[in-house]
């Protein structure tokens, strides 16, 4: 099944082969992934769905680069990041650079405004501020929040907080986006709105897009989805629902 | 790139702000114990200085006249005029003392200057109102400390008398206010015997043989008019001519006279290192608890704000932030703190250190040294902060 797969990947996306994560050592150790296979491609967003347990969150902490896989390989784009025990250098910078983190809760940064949330990733990659803002003003226009632009987190509805936190994770115009659970909080119209967003700005930026979830509402969006259960993926075709423009927050 | 630490403590303000003017009244609190210390210091060079004197001759193998109590006949100073380099030679006495008014009572120091011109040793040497004594009694200069007025009654043990007029920074080096009288009369307050004393002592010389003679009466009123004067100073303040060595002129009297004599460096090391060394060792203890309590508090603050942000600097490191920049918003924080702090005590130290009641001295030089052990205890405080958010796992941003 899954060199059936692999035969069609192209040389960009995410693409993940063999990956295993065991936690601990010896009577205590954990294997929680066993061998995942998995490929994104640009412009895609892919549904990652499984019970509690299956290994989602390590998936995408791998993925991630936060914590280390013990075997298997990944690649990102041209280049492979991960591979049996070796990784690339700088970690640090490949979060920064080429990836792009949603999660659950929006994770504002409490004592910036909306524009320095989003602006703050190109300025630590030391792009001047002024350059910075201006992409995180145009992104915020297309995520439909520009006339919050300078108000505090606090002062955001959970749906607004949201797309912010998706303009921040889009605005260094990263190869990848890992989404956990984005739609958890929000109301099953704001849900929609945001995977809505999701595959929008996938395939305006051609961004391989990952969401983890167990929201039943926004399953049936996807075209593509990987079950896992028990540490091992399967790649299951889904209904690839339209949402419709009347979905507007 | 914009400064993390500033935005944060904008979006924290009022918090940010309280805790500094916590902190800085405790810095205030250390500023001033610092200044009560100089202000001792500066105490006893007043002294030394408003004496005149340039030498001190006291009593034999005593720290007197500041120090230790110090006696010697009241003609001593008639031989050591006699010394070649000596210009002028006057007794002094001093005697700390509840002085009386109709306001209130004062602790003050009572000295008795010798008679002569204005600019005799122990005089005080400028006045802000009234004139100097020119009675040979019951006239009195008191410091403006005091609280006296020109023209108060004030009352030295049995007799009462009129200021007329008052100086200032004429200080013991206790602290406490000068008055000045008359020598003789401030002899007689210093030695002076009750009635009942006077009579008894009367009916034992009396009774004495030796003075009590058949045939010879004027012996034993001789012996009892001799015991009822008061012969006694506490020092002989001594001016040189110019160019003449203060130690020569020391080593000569001590030698001659056999007394012991302080030159001013001496008298300063006696005041300084010996008499205010306990206190100003009990003050630096006081420093480095103070400096220890605002070490805990900076360091609890720090630590606790830092303890807020753990998911945002958990989803700084995640989205690629340099520990060095996570590292620098926390110490900034700290520093920012610790500036504010300094502001608010340096300005409660200022405003405060009038209200004392003896002198505080707040040197920049302190001021300088406090802002530098504050910045100190800021950035060590700050550490274990830094510890706890660079120990935080980039994983927890993502969660389980
Ligand atoms: N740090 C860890 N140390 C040891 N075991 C861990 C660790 N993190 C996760 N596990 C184990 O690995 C397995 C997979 O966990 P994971 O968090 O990836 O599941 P999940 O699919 O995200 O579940 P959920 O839907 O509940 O979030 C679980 O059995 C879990 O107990
Ligand atoms: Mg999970």
């Amino acid at each position: 099944m899954s060199a059936h797969t692999l035969t069609q990947i192209p040389t960009d996306g995410i693409v993940i082969e063999g990956l295993t994560k065991r936690y601990g050592k010896g009577d205590t150790a954990v294997d929680a992934l066993k061998g995942v296979d998995m490929y994104v491609a640009p412009g895609e967003v892919v549904g990652l769905i499984g019970p509690s347990g299956s290994g989602k969150s390590t998936l995408l902490k791998c993925l991630g680069a936060v914590i280390e896989p013990t075997s298997g390989r990944m690649t990102l784009g041209q280049d492979v990041i991960y591979d049996n025990g070796w990784r690339i250098d700088d970690l640090r910078a490949l979060r920064r650079d080429r990836i792009g983190f949603v999660f659950q809760a929006p994770y504002l940064i409490p004592f910036l405004d909306v524009t320095d949330n989003v602006a703050l990733l190109p300025m630590l990659a030391g792009v001047p501020n002024r350059e910075s803002r201006e992409r995180a003003v145009e992104l915020l226009s297309a995520l439909d929040v520009a006339h919050r632009a300078s108000a505090m987190p606090a002062q955001l509805s959970g749906g607004e907080q949201q797309r912010v936190s998706i303009a921040r994770a889009l605005v260094s115009r990263p190869p990848v986006i890992l989404a956990d659970e984005p739609t958890a909080p929000l109301d099953s119209e704001r849900a929609l709105s945001v995977i809505r967003i999701l595959h929008e700005m996938a395939h305006r930026f051609q961004t391989a897009v990952i969401v983890v979830t167990h929201d039943e509402k926004i399953i049936p969006t996807f075209k593509r989805m990987y079950h896992i259960r028990d540490g091992r993926t399967h790649e299951e075709i889904g209904e690839g629902r339209e949402i419709g423009a009347t979905l507007n927050v | 790139m914009i400064n993390l630490a500033g935005r944060d403590i904008l979006h924290d303000g009022p918090k940010f702000v309280l805790t500094g003017l916590g902190l800085g009244l405790l810095i205030g609190v250390t500023l001033s114990m610092a200044g009560v210390y100089r202000g001792m210091i500066a105490d006893g060079r007043a002294l030394l200085d408003n004496s005149g004197a340039e030498l001190w001759v006291v009593q034999q193998e005593t720290l007197g006249p500041y120090a230790e109590p110090s006696s010697l006949y009241d003609d001593v100073y008639r031989s050591v005029l006699t010394v070649p380099g000596v210009s002028q030679a006057a007794n002094v006495t001093y005697l700390t003392m509840q002085v009386r008014s109709d306001r209130e009572d004062v602790r003050a120091m009572v000295v008795g200057m010798a008679p002569g011109p204005a600019g005799t040793p122990g005089w005080p040497p400028y006045l802000v109102s009234g004139r100097q004594v020119t009675r040979s009694h019951y006239e009195a200069v008191a410091d403006i400390a005091t609280g006296f007025r020109l023209g108060d009654r004030i009352g030295i043990r049995r007799h009462e008398y009129t200021v007329v007029g008052l100086t200032r920074r004429m200080v013991s080096s206790g602290g406490d206010p000068m008055v000045f009288i008359p020598l003789k009369d401030a002899q007689g307050a210093q030695f002076l015997r009750d009635n009942d004393a006077v009579l008894q002592g009367r009916r034992r010389t009396a009774q004495n043989p030796a003075f009590n003679r058949a045939g010879a009466p004027a012996v034993l009123d001789a012996v009892i008019a001799s015991q009822n004067v008061s012969r006694s100073v506490n020092a002989v303040l001594v001016t040189l001519k110019p160019g003449v060595d203060q130690a020569d002129v020391a080593k000569a009297i001590e030698r001659w006279k056999r007394f012991t004599v302080y030159t001013r460096a001496q008298m300063e090391a006696i005041l300084v290192g010996k008499l205010i060394a306990t206190a100003a060792k009990q003050i630096g203890m006081f420093l480095v608890i103070l400096a220890i309590v605002s070490a805990a508090i900076v360091a609890f603050i720090i630590y606790t704000m830092t303890l807020g942000k753990i998911r945002e600097i958990a989803v700084l490191k995640l989205i690629g932030t340099r520990n060095r920049t996570i590292a620098g918003m926390i110490m900034q924080q700290a520093i920012a703190l610790g500036v504010i702090g300094f502001v608010v005590g340096k300005i409660a130290a200022t405003f405060w250190a009038p209200f004392f009641p003896k002198y505080v001295l707040l040197m920049p030089r302190d001021s300088l040294i406090g802002f530098f052990v504050v910045m100190v205890i800021c950035v060590l405080a700050s550490l274990i902060a830094i510890r706890a958010a660079l120990g935080v796992d980039p994983a927890e941003a993502i969660g389980g």
